[in-house]
């Protein structure tokens, strides 16, 4: 039924299909890549080269192809998604899904503490919230350094939970007075166990649909920081699409339109699919569309 | 009613001070002011390093150190800003004047664009009008602020002069290099690419709140009585959807006022526009503490006072509320 309802969705199919073209060039990079990260397309002069033969989109300012590099930036900015909302996600579900079963104090110091953070501008919680992990040198060993990838997943992390947290704490709130969970109650079921066996399986279709919108979340906020600097640092030879659009920046003025345009659009094809399906999820799963039908 | 206005400002000020207070520390852990500043002052005497922890609360004490900083902030003996030793006050009126201007007036464009886009896409639900705001909106939402000011920097900046011969737009500052004095044409001019910006984010939320707020106002019970006592269309339209459909549009948009910081951030620092954004960008990459702490307290500030104006016109229109 959700199914169906998902594939009526024409734009959310066809984003299925180029987010999956995506991911196989990507994950194929190997094959689909014509030169290294780092690597020049040929002898200089090769900067600034417009969209031609040996370079299908252009090259950068030194002389390094930008489609391959997009292609090693959308590979790291994928995994920065999907790993920091699939950790948003558990430890969302996690707080929210507690928070309201059990209400109470626990339940409003939680959802003040997410007020908070949410009404301040994102990018100033995001570089203070940055700076101060990065100093604090007994998480390193977990986290990382302030400029690896696995530091900028944990920072979009413990960022994207409190969304997730407040969708599905409205799920269990509301699934919680209904009669089954109250015969589980009644059958002297643990606490956990409802959550576990019960609250989580029916609030599905919600964390699926936080999960798509958290790796957008993400994605987006790693192209922010790394736009402002304060992203991966390129030293270990990666890129991202933030560092790609980033770089844009500069060769704005002087009219190196390729070095600009690749990274937006590949950036925004990818949010607005994921955005697309998400949506299409949605309303997929949500069962109050049934009734209106 | 003003009972329950004092009863909220009374909660804003120790949630301002506790907010405040937990920025202080996290400022201190990130930016390591004393580090900081001994980087920008390398020569400076160990009289002056007193002072300069004196006057900010650098002690080693968080609490009392906060304390320290508040004494200094609200007697408005304010520290000097580490790099050039400059005041903060002015720096910070004006960019704070910049971006209310550069604000408001993206706001208001946004505001009234994005309602009427979501009332005319929620007069014909499932149309075509409807399918194409539905995904203008979304591409409005998908597309970060600082991709649509690149894009629209190169048109401007590059494409536009190319083909046309003459600059429309500017794509930096308020005013040109050696401008003085005030020229209203010119500030227009140098602010309509960050105001587009801006708006378009404004404009892709707004008609979508807008859209299905009004769409459950002309389903209830109230509109078709209304429809059955033979009051015209437009007059049903006006003082029955529309000002019941704008309830919860008006509270939404006093707590999104942070998402416009946030947007109002980027845009300026793209535009190089002299205001918040570019303020707090410079004084956080300098890890300047003297600068950044008054922009806190301000931003902080202004998130609470819009959540209580929020929360107040809630409780003017919904009575229900006020007796919690």
């Amino acid at each position: 039924m959700a199914l169906k309802r998902f594939v009526g969705h024409k734009a959310a199919v066809a984003s299925c299909v180029v987010l999956g073209t995506f991911i196989l060039v990507v994950a194929l990079s190997p094959l689909t890549a014509r030169y290294g990260v780092n690597e020049a397309v040929r002898k200089p002069p090769n900067s600034f080269l417009p969209p031609q033969n040996v370079a299908w989109l252009g090259t950068d300012d030194i002389g390094r192809d930008i489609y391959s590099r997009l292609i090693f930036g959308i590979r790291v900015s994928l995994l920065i998604g999907f790993f920091s909302a699939i950790i948003a996600v558990a430890i969302g579900c996690v707080v929210g899904a507690i928070a309201g079963f059990r209400g109470g104090q626990f339940d409003d110091i939680m959802m003040r503490v997410t007020d908070l953070f949410l009404a301040f501008p994102f990018l100033v919680a995001l570089l203070v919230v940055r700076n101060m992990l990065g100093a604090l040198s007994f998480l390193s060993p977990l986290i990382g350094d302030k400029g690896s990838i696995r530091f900028i997943i944990f920072l979009l992390a413990l960022f994207g939970w409190m969304t997730v947290a407040r969708i599905v704490r409205g799920q269990v709130l509301s699934l919680k007075e209904r009669e089954f969970i109250e015969s589980a109650r009644a059958v002297g079921a643990s606490r956990k166990y409802i959550i576990m066996r019960h609250l989580l399986p029916n609030s599905i279709g919600p964390i699926m649909v936080s999960l798509t919108f958290s790796v957008v979340a993400a994605i987006i906020g790693e192209a922010t920081l790394s736009f402002f600097g304060y992203g991966p640092q390129a030293g270990a030879g990666t890129t991202s699409l933030g560092l790609l659009v980033g770089q844009a920046k500069g060769a704005v003025q002087t009219g190196f339109w390729w070095m600009a345009v690749f990274p937006c659009v590949a950036l925004v094809i990818i949010s607005l699919c994921i955005n697309f399906i998400g949506d299409a999820l949605r309303d997929a799963t949500d069962p109050r569309l049934d009734m209106g039908h | 009613m003003l009972r329950y206005i004092v009863r909220r400002i009374a909660w804003a000020i120790p949630t301002l001070l506790l907010v405040t207070f937990l920025v202080y520390v996290a400022l201190r852990l990130g930016t390591n002011p004393v580090y900081s500043f001994l980087r920008a002052n390398p020569r400076a005497t160990p009289d002056k390093i007193a002072t300069y922890k004196e006057l900010n609360g650098l002690g080693n004490n968080y609490v009392v150190g906060y304390l320290n900083w508040l004494k200094h902030f609200v007697t408005f003996d304010w520290p000097r800003s580490i790099k050039g030793s400059r005041e903060v006050f002015p720096a910070l009126k004006d960019a704070l004047a910049n971006s209310l201007r550069l604000g408001l007036a993206a706001t208001v464009v946004g505001v009234i664009i994005g309602l009427g886009i979501g009332v005319f896409a929620a007069l014909h639900p499932g149309g075509r009008r409807d399918v194409a705001v539905n995904t203008g909106a979304f591409i409005g939402i998908s597309v970060p602020p600082y991709i649509s000011s690149i894009l629209l920097q190169l048109l401007f900046a590059v494409y536009w002069s190319r083909w046309f011969g003459k600059t429309l737009f500017p794509t930096s500052g308020v005013y040109p290099p050696g401008h003085e004095g005030f020229n209203a044409i010119l500030m227009l001019k140098h602010m309509a690419l960050p105001i587009i910006v801006v708006a378009i984010q404004i404009i892709a939320v707004y008609s979508r709140y807008m859209r299905s707020s009004l769409l459950d106002v002309l389903n209830s019970d109230y509109m078709r009585t209304a429809r059955s006592k033979g009051i015209s269309e437009r007059r049903i339209l006006i003082r029955h959807g529309m000002r019941n459909a704008l309830i919860p549009v008006v509270t939404v948009a006093a707590i999104d006022v942070g998402a416009i910081v946030g947007g109002l951030i980027i845009t300026e620092n793209i535009f190089d526009y002299p205001g918040m954004g570019r303020y707090f960008l410079t004084a956080f990459g300098d890890g300047d503490f003297p600068l950044m702490m008054p922009w806190m307290v301000i931003i902080v500030a202004s998130i609470l006072l819009f959540n209580l104006i929020a929360d107040v016109t809630y409780a003017w229109l919904d009575p229900r509320i006020r007796l919690e």
